[in-house]
């Protein structure tokens, strides 16, 4: 395990030091990271970042199959445009988390705010998919393209757990929010159907993974409680024009 | 909805002594106008289907056949134009948002055509360009503010990546998606054979175009469609899409028909879902978010890529232009007012931006004023359709031009300007096999070879003419321009003479 320090570093010192090290090192801890950006863009699968501190904007950019753990919270933008990889935060995330993220994991301990899930998108064996502790804000699942977000709400009513016009001009994916959470909150693209057998399937296999991370327990969650919400159409804006 | 009270707008004429019934009219027609009918044994046409593409006219073996314009006479009106009936009643009809392609129509002054330019008389000797070196190469990107010149001769500084093109023009951003893979490959290898670049716009990047890539500038645009760490590794320079002169402000959207299995691989989203691009980038609230995607996108490429930033000629251009210089872009796009599209709401693209004539002086003087000009290479598109408009745009102050709507021209266009319908009879703009397949792109690549190399013998012409020998000179060269029937604000504007001063 290769162990830098951040301290002081600009992002490019830092992040030049990382694409150095990565092709070779398997684990690298990066102490006294403090805001710098960009911190695991583009890596590639076969090497995890332990990132103390806590890392600036666009966390994970265009990230290709690397996973990264970070100890404290992460700011805007974590994982935008990602193609795979996993990031775990054992802490809050910011606004636009998982922007065009097109495959991955992101697992956040606590809360995320607004416009997060924006455009996610999935293509092939690529289902992007978001795992949110805590509360998400506005705009949660926003333009939705594909893939999977997951809100447990820890702490939070279920009224509470999401900020208002979830999933507003979604058309493709699903998102999961546990406990009934009034219809005022979504989008009018948005509907909500019965979960089946599959998808009980994935919730049992992600939030399991969440506690594991973060060491809660499985007991307290119900995934009877977890309501399913996909678009009413794959073309939300068919009849909008006049040919 | 009863019956429709629009009237069509051409009407086929079919010379009964010219026509064969062939049929070939019927089998051409993408739009249902051409029929045959068994039991007359004639062919007839529904023109109320026709959009007037001279598909059926150029193919008529006989030229059997005429399109005109309907002679609808209603009632003379200055303020009601038939256009503008002919608009609300369809309105009317889908209670839908108008739309259209290409650029704006509408009569509006082309200011390329109010403005000539100077020629060596005496005092100045020209210079005949079929004799004498005449350097049209160009170079985009970040120029140093100073070059520090070893002992040896060798340059010091350390120069930012530069895209360098045989001639200041390039093919601008058309998706796949919105135009077939034949007209992507059509663009790609014209680029290739003539030194320059072309611009995947928002499509993403077809594998079989990878071959392409030293040529190839790739789009960012919000929807982030094919956007990958290869895609960006792979091209030899990037944009990012903020605005369109045909919709500035506005977003796209790529209805599902056209997602078929190519296109939806190329963009990487499912088969046959609307590809939507929202109206903002919802990362870049500010210049400060704009500096952190050029970034990030450099950080992507190892600093290795110019970094292109497309905006629409909006009220507030120069003002916007100086906020992307100083958010660390290398080269900034402007697109016109008269910009192409394959699809944009038709109010939008007929009253939203300015002429792209005055965007170009106004940012250049900004530019200059701030004493940022060398910071960043600026591309003027919209509009271009000829070289002597290059001329003007570079002698205005821009580095360089796009193309879009000339370069389909060549293709085989014929501007009926009904790219949304995906139908387009002649391979451009559709996604459908047996259209796509009727652009060659072998001989769609000669055409458009053919073009610019025609426009790069007018280019040194006029340069010759004018008693200079490398497009470098004529950059923001102002002198070489005039201006007629323009009024004095517009001269200040333009910061251009009057013919006759």
């Amino acid at each position: 395990m290769k162990v830098l320090d951040a301290h002081k570093l600009s992002y490019k010192e830092l992040n030049d030091m990382i694409k150095e090290e990565a092709p070779r090192e398997k684990e690298i801890h990066i102490k006294n990271v403090r805001g710098q950006r960009y911190i695991g863009g583009t890596l590639n699968q076969g090497c995890t970042l332990y990132l103390d501190g806590v890392p600036g904007n666009d966390l994970a950019s265009f990230m290709n199959g690397a996973h990264i753990v970070v100890s404290g919270n992460a700011q805007d933008g974590v994982g935008n445009t990602m193609n795979g990889g996993e990031i775990v935060i054992h802490g809050h995330g910011g606004d636009i988390m998982g922007y065009a993220m097109r495959g991955g994991e992101i697992y956040v301990k606590t809360e995320v705010g607004y416009r997060v899930g924006i455009h996610m998108k999935e293509f092939g064996d690529q289902v992007p998919k978001l795992i949110i502790g805590g509360s998400a804000g506005n705009f949660l699942g926003e333009y939705m393209a594909g893939g999977v977000i997951i809100v447990l709400g820890i702490s939070y009513s279920p009224e509470d757990s999401i900020g208002s016009f979830c999933g507003t001009g979604m058309h493709g994916g699903r998102i999961y929010i546990r406990g009934e959470v009034p219809d005022y909150k979504f989008g009018k693209e948005v509907k909500e159907v019965p979960l089946e057998e599959e998808d009980y399937r994935l919730l049992e296999a992600k939030i399991k993974k969440y506690c594991r991370h973060f060491d809660y327990s499985m007991e307290e969650i119900d995934l009877k409680d977890f309501h399913k919400y996909v678009p009413k159409g794959s073309r939300p804006y068919g009849n909008l024009y006049a040919y | 909805m009863g019956l429709s009270m629009l009237a069509p707008e051409y009407r086929v004429d079919r010379d009964k002594e010219r026509c064969i019934d062939c049929k070939v009219c019927v089998t051409q027609c993408p739009y249902d106008v051409h029929y045959f009918d068994g039991d007359e044994e004639k062919v007839f046409a529904r023109e109320e289907n026709c959009v007037n593409c001279h598909r059926c006219v150029v193919l008529c073996p006989t030229r059997a056949l005429i399109i005109r314009k309907y002679p609808l006479e209603l009632r003379e009106n200055s303020a009601w134009k038939e256009i503008d009936i002919r608009q609300l009643q369809k309105q009317a009809e889908t209670g839908g948002i108008l739309l259209s392609g290409m650029g704006n129509p509408k009569p509006l002054p082309v200011y390329w055509d109010k403005i000539l330019l100077n020629a060596s008389q005496v005092t100045n000797p020209s210079i005949d360009p079929l004799r004498e070196p005449m350097e049209l190469k160009t170079f985009l990107g970040s120029k140093p503010e100073r070059l520090e010149i070893g002992c040896d001769g060798s340059v010091k500084t350390k120069i930012a990546p530069q895209l360098e093109l045989s001639a200041p023009v390039m093919f601008t951003a058309m998706s796949f998606g919105s135009i077939s893979l034949n007209a992507c490959r059509v663009l790609a290898e014209a680029a290739h054979d003539l030194g320059i670049y072309y611009n995947t716009g928002e499509g993403g990047l077809h594998q079989s175009l990878y071959e392409f890539a030293d040529n190839t500038i790739v789009q960012v645009a919000s929807g982030r469609f094919g956007v990958n760490s290869e895609y960006l590794k792979t091209g030899a320079g990037i944009e990012i899409k903020i605005g369109q002169g045909a919709k500035p402000g506005i977003g796209g959207h790529l209805p599902g028909e056209k997602v078929r299995e190519e296109v939806a691989a190329t963009r990487m989203i499912p088969l046959g879902t609307d590809a939507i691009s929202p109206a903002p980038h919802h990362d870049i609230y500010s210049i400060e978010d704009l500096r952190q995607l050029i970034f990030a996108l450099k950080e992507a490429s190892d600093y290795e890529k110019p970094v292109s930033v497309k905006i629409a000629a909006v009220h507030n251009v120069a003002a916007i232009a100086s906020g992307i210089a100083r958010a660390g872009a290398d080269i900034i796009t402007i697109d016109g007012f008269r910009g192409g599209t394959g699809a944009a709401p038709t109010r939008i693209r007929d009253n939203v931006g300015i002429p792209i004539e005055f965007a170009i002086s106004a940012v250049d003087n900004r530019l200059k004023d701030e004493g940022i000009r060398n910071q960043v290479s600026v591309v003027a598109a919209g509009s271009i359709r000829n070289s002597a408009d290059i001329v003007k745009a570079v002698a205005l102050g821009a580095d360089a031009v796009y193309i879009g709507t000339a370069a389909l021209l060549a293709m085989g266009c014929h501007l009926c300007r009904k790219c949304y319908m995906g139908k387009c009879s002649w391979g451009i703009a559709t996604q459908q096999p047996h259209l796509v397949k009727r652009l060659n792109p072998e001989i769609g690549r000669e055409r458009l070879v053919n073009l610019v190399t025609g426009w790069k013998h007018e280019i040194k012409e006029i340069l010759g003419g004018m008693g200079i020998n490398a497009v470098d000179s004529l950059r923001g060269n102002r002198h070489m321009l005039r201006g007629v029937d323009l009024n004095s604000r517009e001269l200040d504007i333009l910061g251009i003479k009057a013919a006759g001063e």
